[in-house]
């Protein structure tokens, strides 16, 4: 029952074949059994998983049942769940239980899905790894002492380990689309605005935006069929139609334009990462597609350009952990200043310590012009090298990260070197734009990620393309387990 | 570009971390090598090139001035770590 997906799971539930009972409890056992291993959750909601089953059930007898009903998954431990605690990863949110539930969770909630847990994650969703989360590194399914990638290492693992058929997940330099590639599953990070943030538990709110884990590009359409839509909660969110993803899934690719950045494919790239990629695009041809190379002559400049806007960001966003109106408080504070510092030296982490003080410092008096206001300026310019590709092709190929899964520890004590896993990915959030990571080759026993990258608002060409990928390859059925 | 023990001390009150002697030494190279990193910003021309904020370049909707939210102060100082008569408390600010 594990190895099936969304789709066919909603069908099981619809035709009688199974109920969302037997399918929670049967997830919840996998879980139970094995994610000793993997460490993918931080919570498991076992009762309230059971409760909501039971009444999917019964929604599903009423007549009242949609796609999602009864259908279990799992939450990046960043969306806020009402009366189940949020963690982000922290030990500054470790006993965080929120009074309201995130516009994200509202929509599966509503839609009668089943939340499993909440899944690790990098601390405040700033790592490539999974390995800075406060309650301890999550393994890859694919190889013992491997990373999962980051920061939503837990619900790639969970998904590719069988644990759930889906989660929810978020994306501000590569967090979906990194540790998907590295997990083997299917990945996608909507245009920024398409998915409501309130609720998110925010790190760079000019980059950051939820999207879907799945196995299958259909199960993502089906995902963000429920996901996306205007919030007058979130006023970054855009105000457009949302259309059924699934409707274009079987266009046939014929006359597809694909580009492949020249910037990417370098001699930097390993001779074996490019030609799995190249391989997989050449599938691409024989369904009709036409390949060309394309230029994005900033590209270099995307990883540079992130890390002053997104600690800049974050340094602002993370100014609310204080101690004083939820979350840690250090021990007995001599004054007020004493609790601020003392707090915020004591409930964070290296990394997301690191980044508050680069982006601190990228804001202070003096440097403002040279950091921060020439990062938004290269931002732009990355973003037209954009425009100017999708006036010449439809759909951006490149590898998802440099490399597939590596040893864990391998990167953690130099930042920079781990910086570097996200060089394919960054530029996406800088534009705002929508991109994919389909499994498409192996290297090594480990999966490797093909990048899809699109125009604004074209998530259902993108998942069409992903899907009719699927339709003629097996990789994404790979499986680490039984 | 290299950021001295005093940049960091400095930094590091402005954003409400402190930071212990042994760490600053730390601090010194990690930061000093992300600096380095994002100094490749430079080398770009910019001279013609607005600023950007938004990848949409989106600007804030305004809605009617009406309630929306009712109050729910009980629920969200049930999560405090520490409250009294429907305050906040901290430590003593004004003697």
């Amino acid at each position: 029952m594990h190895d099936k997906t969304v789709a066919e799971l909603s069908i099981a539930l619809e035709s009688g074949q199974v109920s969302s009972v037997e399918l929670t409890q049967h997830f919840l056992d996998r879980i139970r059994q094995d994610d000793s291993r993997y460490n993918a959750f931080i919570t498991v909601t076992e009762e309230a998983a059971l409760l909501d089953a039971r009444t999917a059930d019964e929604r599903r007898q009423q007549g009242k049942a949609t796609p999602w009903t009864g259908i279990p998954f799992a939450h990046k431990d960043l969306f806020c769940t009402n009366g189940v605690r949020t963690t982000c990863g922290s030990k500054m949110l470790e006993n965080f239980v929120p009074p309201y539930d995130a516009t994200v969770t509202s929509k599966l909630r509503e839609a009668g899905a089943v939340c499993l847990g909440k899944t690790n994650m990098d601390e405040f969703a700033m790592g490539s790894s999974t390995e800075s989360s406060y309650f301890g590194a999550t393994t890859n399914p694919w190889g013992e002492r491997r990373v999962p990638g980051g920061s939503s290492g837990g619900s790639a693992a969970a998904v590719a380990a069988r644990l759930v058929p889906a989660a929810t997940a978020t994306d501000t330099g590569g967090s979906i689309r990194q540790p998907a590639a590295l997990c083997g599953i299917t990945g996608l990070k909507p245009t920024y605005g398409r998915i409501s943030r309130y609720g998110m538990i925010a790190f760079a709110s000019s980059l950051d935006q939820a999207g879907t884990m799945t196995r299958t590009a259909r199960d993502s359409a089906m995902m963000l069929n429920v996901m996306a839509g205007h919030d007058p909660k979130d006023s970054t969110s855009i105000d457009r139609a949302v259309p059924d993803y699934t409707a274009e899934l079987d266009q046939p690719l014929k006359g597809l334009r694909i580009g492949l950045p020249k910037e990417y494919f370098t001699d930097q790239l390993s001779a074996t990462m490019a030609q799995t990629v190249r391989n997989a695009i050449a599938e691409y041809e024989k369904l009709g597609a036409a390949v060309q190379e394309i230029s994005l002559p900033h590209a270099n400049l995307a990883i540079a350009a992130y890390y002053v806007i997104a600690p800049a960001e974050c340094s602002a966003n993370l100014s609310r952990f204080d101690g004083a109106r939820y979350g840690y408080r250090c021990d007995n504070p001599k004054d007020l200043l004493d609790m601020y510092t003392r707090t915020r030296a004591e409930g964070f982490g290296s990394e997301v310590k690191r980044r508050i003080l680069v982006g601190t410092y990228a804001l202070s008096t003096g440097y403002f012009d040279a950091y921060y206001l020439k990062a938004q300026k290269v931002r732009r310019l990355i973003q037209q090298d954009f425009i100017d590709a999708f006036g010449q092709v439809d759909i951006i190929m490149s590898p998802t990260s440099p490399s597939p899964a590596f040893v864990q520890g391998e990167k953690t004590n130099d930042p920079v070197t781990m910086y570097l896993e996200d060089i394919f990915t960054i530029s996406t959030n800088l534009a705002g734009l929508p991109a994919m990571s389909v499994p498409a080759g192996m290297m090594d026993g480990l999966p490797v990620g093909l990048q899809m990258i699109g125009d604004y608002f074209s998530e259902a060409r993108l998942l069409n393309a992903a899907h009719q990928f699927q339709q003629v390859t097996d990789w994404h059925q790979m499986t680490p387990v039984r | 570009m290299a950021i001295s023990r005093n940049d960091i001390e400095k930094v590091a009150l402005l954003a409400r971390i402190k930071v212990d002697e042994d760490q600053i030494t730390v601090l010194e190279k990690d930061l000093g090598n992300i600096l380095d990193l994002v100094d490749q910003l430079q080398s770009a021309d910019t001279s013609q090139t607005e600023p950007m904020a938004h990848p949409l370049d989106a600007v804030q909707r305004l809605r009617p001035d009406v309630v929306t939210e009712s109050n729910q102060r009980e629920a969200f100082q049930a999560i405090a770590p520490a409250t009294k008569n429907g305050l906040y408390l901290v430590p003593r600010v004004i003697e």
